[in-house]
């Protein structure tokens, strides 16, 4: 079963990528895509990102309680868990839920209402018409939130860590800039285009051979959101395997 | 011209189409009819290329549409038009920009003509100055003429309607069905009509072909349908109390 639904996804993705019949279309669906998946998720992914940074923070201290480790250690940690895992994976989790479902849902209503039947009958390449943008705008979007995010979860890290007392503002802009290595931001930008192709092309799948009614749209929906978290936690695995 | 030539469909155990051979003239609304199950969507589907025969062959003007590769198949289906039961509006395009989007993606046709040829075609189906409304704000039976309008932009040789006038009242209905007919005969278009409503059957059946079991079992014309000794089509014709009254007098 999972070999069939693999191969049936595939398939899917190399009709996504078959020439589009226009491409200043394409173009303008490609931004209006940007928009939604980037600046529709900006106020999420800030929130949760400042208070990932503040409690990373604060539970670092919590656990340095020995008088022999400098406490600006406490600006490094948060430095690297936030790049390496916290940003880019807890952004791509949410994302999953919230971008995900939606693009599951928008495509599962269209197939239920006939809308994708009617691009094909017009000799539209439907699946590139319908995921190629959401593709392009959640390949370039998220590896940006994602930026925004690990700049917002420092930036809560440094607030908590000052505001609570458990690291001094110069200690903490010691650790941060202490040690720093650049590959760990690369490591953070692979991350972010996989889990973004895996979120817009597991959700796109999910909503595309969507059959039946309403019912059959949430439930599309739903296994858009746990499929895509699952695959992003493996993949997260994976690459931290090979690229670390 | 299309040709239908001998076409199976099977949905795992279930055989739907067995065997199914039909040919459809342009300038003639041809309506396929029969009870629910009888598999008149399923040889539509197959006509069109949603779904994939087991066996069996359709041509259009005498092209093999069943065995094409997909650029082929995307030429054909330039020229084919089609009228959705619940007419599957693009949701987040307003009617002007429904019936653009044909021409968007296939012609290069200026702004100023593509909005002349959308003004006509709404013209035409007597929606005139409705180019701002959105799919949410149409009733049914203006939905059905703005799909009508779209499948007609791009001025198809080959028209297909799956049940046209589902859920319209009675008075929709029979515009729609004067409607099809009208555009049929006006651009000798080849048109399919899945339907089964006994009104349109007596008003636009210039050529009917009756489906039981996935077979044809009868086809004729609505001059014909009532005085034929088919008993399966007359359950058919004559289910309700209303129909048989009207027609036997």
């Amino acid at each position: 079963m999972i070999f069939y639904h693999f191969g049936k996804y595939i398939l899917l993705i190399k009709a996504v990528f078959r020439r589009p019949e226009k491409f200043s279309i394409y173009k303008n669906e490609i931004f209006r895509e940007m928009v939604d998946i980037g600046l529709g998720s900006l106020g999420i992914i800030s929130i949760i990102s400042v208070f990932i940074g503040a409690v990373t923070t604060v539970q670092t201290a919590f656990q340095l309680t020995s008088d022999l480790i400098p406490k600006s250690i406490i600006g490094g940690i948060t430095r690297d868990s936030t790049i390496l895992e916290l940003s880019p994976t807890i952004c791509s989790l949410v994302l999953a839920g919230k971008v995900g479902s939606s693009i599951a849902s928008q495509i599962g209503t269209m197939r239920v209402t006939e809308q994708i039947d009617a691009l094909e009958i017009m000799g539209i390449n439907a699946p590139g018409y319908l995921i190629l943008p959401k593709l392009l705008g959640g390949v370039i979007m998220i590896p940006m939130l994602v930026i925004v995010a690990i700049a917002l979860s420092i930036t809560g890290g440094y607030l908590a860590g000052v505001a609570s007392g458990a690291v001094s503002a110069a200690e903490f802009i010691l650790g941060l800039t202490t040690g720093f290595v650049p590959f760990t931001l690369v490591v953070a930008m692979v991350k972010a285009v996989i889990f973004a192709f895996i979120i817009t092309t597991v959700s796109a799948y999910q909503g595309y051979y969507t059959s039946g009614g309403a019912i059959s749209v949430g439930q599309s929906s739903t296994k858009a959101v746990v499929i895509s978290c699952i695959a992003i936690l493996i993949s997260d695995y994976i690459i931290a395997q090979l690229l670390l | 011209m299309i040709e239908v030539k001998d076409i199976h469909k099977s949905f795992g155990e279930n055989n739907v189409l067995n065997g199914i051979s039909a040919d459809f003239k342009p300038g003639v609304t041809t309506l396929i009819i029969g009870g629910s199950g009888s598999g008149k969507t399923t040889l539509m589907k197959n006509m069109v290329g949603l779904h994939e025969p087991n066996n069996g062959k359709v041509l259009y003007d005498g092209r093999d549409f069943t065995n094409m590769d997909t650029n082929e198949r995307i030429e054909i289906r330039k020229e084919i038009g089609m009228l959705f039961q619940g007419s599957a509006l693009f949701d987040s395009m307003n009617v002007e920009k429904n019936i653009r989007f044909p021409l968007d993606m296939f012609t290069s046709q200026s702004k100023a003509e593509k909005l002349e040829r959308v003004n006509f075609v709404l013209e035409r189906v007597n929606l005139a100055g409705k180019n701002k409304l959105y799919p949410a704000e149409l009733s049914g039976g203006m939905m059905k003429r703005v799909g009508i309008a779209r499948a007609i932009a791009m001025r198809p040789k080959y028209l297909f309607c799956d049940e046209p006038n589902s859920g319209l009242d009675p008075k929709s209905a029979i515009m729609i069905d004067e409607l099809v007919q009208e555009i049929t005969a006006e651009y000798d278009i080849t048109t399919v009509v899945v339907t089964h409503d006994m009104n349109s059957v007596m008003s636009i059946g210039e050529h009917i072909i009756f489906l039981h079991q996935g077979k044809k079992w009868w086809e004729g014309s609505y001059k014909e349908i009532t005085k034929t000794d088919n008993k399966e089509l007359n359950e058919f014709v004559f289910a309700t109390q209303l129909m048989e009254t009207l027609l036997k007098k």
